[in-house]
């Protein structure tokens, strides 16, 4: 057991170090602003390393009404927006946020898609629509596209105070996955549930366990 | 348990209950947050006041919940003080002034004490389950006898020069920000900026430190 080190003497004088630096706190200072500005910054970033590197897909437009389309688009969208509110909660040092529920909803979203394919599609192409033609584009690419905003939603939760930093930063992770996920189920053209559900939560998971891990070390305080 | 297992305990029915009292009022609590409503907008009095009413609970709440962990709770429970103090008011952004000012800052606490817990070899799970105990039971501990603040100023010598005389001449000559800025020929907002990056690195100091 190591000694301790520090007098009663200096809590009052830490108190008197402490009141004279109050004063406001800014608006922006505060968690759920910090981290939409996180979001957002990040976001955009990836936008324009998309646009560089890889681009939407041909004839995106049309391509927006296939329902196969749709339900890419919305399952990223909806992990997306309930990561991004447990990452607010899970920032409070009181320890809100769940990420269970959001797990089952994502989950059962993904399921529901699966089911519907599997229901639609003769089971002789079940494994080549799992499979797909670009799979390792997939899991490089999201990944990739979630680095910008995973790096700015650690900096906005380091700034704040969350009572459980690897669960924070799995959160911070699923969000930016899922902004990745969004990116580029713009481009890619492997349109089919069995894919999104196997390569696309590959590479989330893959992305979530990154934030967790980074979490652990960088969101102590 | 795994260290972070032992901070992630989860809420039991009485917190619920607890935090529904503090909703309604318990006196004590709504002071405390009305006087950081007030700090919050700049008030340095209310501030004051407000670290100096919360530091005796935060003492009792640091001794009760470390006295679990093992022998020699009184000397980490002041470190403790310490942690929980300088983390309130790094991490005060976080206090939604809607919510209550209780459970917040208990939870500050909890993770500070546990955090200690872990670095002093204690026995971190069971400091972890002794934080549930509720504030509103917990009397006052008054701080022990005052002496000289020899390892606050051991701290203080690792700050750069301008940083080390802000904080002196606050903390040990017990000046004000205005007669400190005019003692050392800056103005108040260099001060301020001083004062915020010294707290800083004190918080990192003190963790590092064990």
């Amino acid at each position: 057991m190591t000694e301790r080190s520090r007098t009663p003497g200096d809590t009052e004088a830490l108190i008197r170090a402490l009141g004279a630096s109050g004063g406001r706190v800014p608006a922006l200072a505060r968690p759920g602003p910090r981290l939409a500005l996180g979001l957002a910054g990040g976001a955009f970033v990836s936008l324009l390393v998309f646009l560089a590197v890889l681009g939407p897909r041909p004839e995106l437009g049309s391509a927006l009404f296939e329902p196969r389309v749709i339900f890419k688009l919305v399952v990223a969208l909806a992990l997306g927006a309930a990561a991004a509110v447990a990452a607010r909660l899970l920032a409070q040092p009181e320890g809100y946020g769940r990420l269970r529920p959001l797990a089952l909803g994502v989950g059962l979203l993904v399921v529901a898609g699966v089911a519907a394919e599997l229901a639609v599609v003769p089971a002789s192409d079940w494994a080549a629509r799992a499979v797909g033609t670009n799979a390792v584009a997939c899991l490089v690419s999201i990944p990739l596209l979630a680095l910008a905003p995973l790096a700015a939603l650690l900096a906005a939760l380091k700034g704040a105070a969350p009572a459980r930093p690897r669960v924070a930063g799995l959160a911070a992770g699923l969000a930016a996955g899922a902004v990745g996920a969004l990116l580029y189920a713009s481009h890619c053209q492997d349109d089919s549930p069995l894919f999104v559900a196997l390569w696309y939560g590959l590479a989330v998971a893959a992305t979530g366990a990154a934030g967790a891990a980074a979490g652990t070390r960088l969101l102590r305080w | 348990m795994t260290e972070t297992d032992a901070r992630e305990a989860p809420s039991d029915a009485g917190e619920a209950d607890r935090d529904a009292r503090e909703t309604h009022g318990d006196p004590r609590e709504t002071r405390w947050a009305a006087l950081m409503r007030a700090a919050n907008a700049g008030d340095e009095a209310s501030y004051g006041r407000l670290l100096r009413e919360i530091a005796p609970v935060l003492r009792a709440f640091a001794r009760r919940a470390l006295a679990r962990g093992g022998r020699g709770a009184d000397a980490d429970a002041e470190d403790a003080v310490q942690d929980t103090l300088l983390a309130i008011h790094l991490k005060r952004a976080t206090w939604d002034e809607a919510r209550p000012f209780g459970p917040w800052m208990r939870a500050v606490a909890r993770h500070k004490v546990i955090d200690l817990a872990r670095r002093r070899g204690r026995d971190a799970a069971r400091v972890a389950t002794a934080t549930i105990d509720d504030l509103a039971d917990i009397l006052p501990a008054p701080a022990p006898d005052l002496r000289a603040g020899t390892d606050l100023a051991r701290h203080l010598d690792a700050l750069p020069p301008r940083q080390r005389e802000a904080v002196r001449a606050i903390t040990l000559d017990g000046l004000s920000v205005r007669e400190a800025a005019a003692r050392l020929g800056v103005g108040e907002g260099a001060v301020r900026v001083s004062l915020h990056r010294s707290l800083k690195a004190l918080a990192r100091r003190f963790a590092d430190d064990d």
